[in-house]
């Protein structure tokens, strides 16, 4: 009983915030005109409208496809650069600096670049998503490869193992956390990119489809669409949580909190 | 390569004149720290050999060289006949460390960290899950199993990284004064316990330690160490050896830590 009780309060505590967003714009939307605030009613069948058709939900499906391979291909060179920085110092120094020159490039200045450089779209998406959240990936696991007990790790190397065995048995545990919480912060970053380049130098896509409801004035399509990408963030995000959340099981929790 | 002939007799580890310096300054190639200076020793298969001196004595340096993660400058370092440092490989499975904190892997259990080493060594997953719990349960942590480390005490956390060590079977434990961190009680508790499992085994084991009872408890054999990195005491110990005999010996270790 205490368990459900303790649910339904966290739930509670969860949705006030959203019913109270909801109760503003709805009441909002009755003195303002429709194009402007669109009733909540009006919005939720428009959302309800791209999940049931599969035309409008292809372009959800090319948005999100655009994201996870942007990322993955960032994130695998990511590692592959912050493993050669960790192993050779002069490549550290030789890399570091482009990446962070890269990290100051406004996301938009590479959507223009890629526009000029490449023919293909979906190349060009690729490449932006690839040029935006690299430097960070590498950042981001450079540092949690530095960050390894210095200690665990001779324990380890004192058993002799092979590249592959430390590997599993020392490297992944050890950075995963670090790993996760980048793609937490990169996951944000690319869906606002990606949108960005879709709705520049896409045909398809949840930025190509703003970009209609924007040529045709129309405020409930636009929120039907943001939402979808707000979806697919926050379920994905719930997904990583709940790999945490098993995979960290061994933390110690304190039960004072700070 | 070819072996060393002391391979063939029960030489267990053979320091032949060996010196290890360390360079101070790397822009200046005579300023050199000698850790260790021209020391000459055998370990036989089944001693308990202490290591025992003060910090900055070369203990450590030693240690080091007989686990392979350093070279001498000078001399030859032979383990079973090989080079450790060479033939770095070729150990796997034949020498474990016992570390004086137990660095236990957080994300693993219990038996998780004790089947640590056999993973190295690609055994069987059901054979290893076995072999760990045979070692928790004699080092009494049965019903521990499934714990993190973060749940289990100082004492148990040694307990389990000494499981770890001889899930291996490794014929060589070194020791890296293992019990230190562990108070008093406890300590003394762990070391008889460690001591029996060592000779029931059959094991060869050098630990280093600073503490000179530590050293009278465990060890069959005291080596003192001295700076500037020479053997300053050698002396041999058995089940025989009186108290008198004992007080002695710690009154003769002390007098050349003194010096």
């Amino acid at each position: 009983m205490n368990g459900i009780e303790s649910f339904v309060r966290r739930a509670a505590m969860l949705a006030i915030p959203f019913v109270f967003l909801a109760v503003v714009w709805q009441a909002v939307s009755l003195v303002m005109p429709a194009f402007v605030f669109p009733s909540l009613d009006n919005i939720f069948n428009r959302t309800l409208s791209i999940l049931e058709s599969w035309r409008q939900f292809s372009d959800v499906l090319a948005t999100v496809s655009r994201i996870l391979g942007g990322l993955a291909g960032a994130f695998i060179l990511g590692a592959i650069f912050a493993s050669f920085m960790m192993r050779f110092r002069f490549l550290d120094k030789f890399i570091s600096p482009i990446l962070t020159f890269f990290q100051g490039i406004p996301a938009l200045s590479w959507v223009v670049f890629a526009i000029i450089w490449f023919r293909g779209t979906e190349f060009r998406i690729f490449f932006i998503m690839v040029a935006t959240t690299l430097p960070a990936f590498t950042f981001q696991i450079l540092d949690a490869l530095r960050g390894m007990q210095k200690d665990l790790i001779e324990m380890v190397q004192s058993f002799r193992p092979t590249r592959r065995k430390i590997l599993t048995a020392m490297i992944v545990p050890a950075i995963l956390p670090e790993i996760l919480t980048a793609w937490k912060v990169n996951l944000g970053n690319a869906s606002r990119v990606v949108v960005v380049a879709e709705l520049v130098g896409a045909t398809d896509g949840i930025g190509y489809q703003l970009m209609q409801q924007q040529q045709l004035f129309d405020m409930a399509g636009a929120l039907a669409w943001t939402l979808q990408i707000v979806f697919f963030v926050v379920v994905v995000q719930q997904i990583i949580s709940l790999i945490e959340t098993s995979v960290f099981r061994y933390r110690a929790i304190s039960e004072r909190t700070i | 390569m070819t072996a060393d002939p002391s391979a063939v007799s029960n030489v267990e580890i053979k320091f032949d004149h060996v010196t290890k310096a360390f360079l101070r300054d790397s822009r200046n190639h005579e300023n050199v720290l000698r850790a260790v200076d021209d020391i000459s020793l055998e370990i036989h298969s089944g001693d308990i050999v202490a290591l025992l001196g003060k910090t900055g004595c070369g203990k450590s340096t030693m240690f080091n060289m007989i686990a392979g993660l350093l070279d001498p400058s000078e001399g030859n370092v032979r383990v079973a006949g090989r080079d450790p440092f060479r033939e770095f490989d070729w150990f796997r499975g034949k020498i474990a460390v016992v570390f004086q904190n137990d660095r236990l892997l957080p994300w693993r259990t219990a038996i998780g960290n004790v089947e640590l080493g056999l993973e190295m060594l690609d055994v069987p997953k059901e054979t290893r899950r076995d072999v760990a719990q045979h070692w928790l349960t004699k080092l009494g942590l049965n019903g521990h199993e499934k714990d993190y480390p973060h749940a289990l005490s100082g004492g148990m956390r040694q307990r389990v990284s000494i499981a770890r060590a001889f899930a291996t079977d490794a014929s060589l434990l070194l020791c890296d004064e293992p019990f230190s961190a562990l108070d008093e009680m406890t300590g003394q508790r762990l070391r008889e316990e460690f001591a029996n499992l060592v000779r029931e085994n059959k094991k060869t084991a050098v630990f280093i330690t600073h503490s000179i009872d530590e050293a009278l408890q465990l060890g069959d054999r005291i080596v003192v160490l001295k700076r500037p990195a020479k053997i300053a005491y050698e002396t041999r110990l058995g089940g025989g050896t009186s108290a008198e005999e004992r007080a002695n010996i710690r009154s003769r270790i002390r007098e050349v830590l003194a010096v």
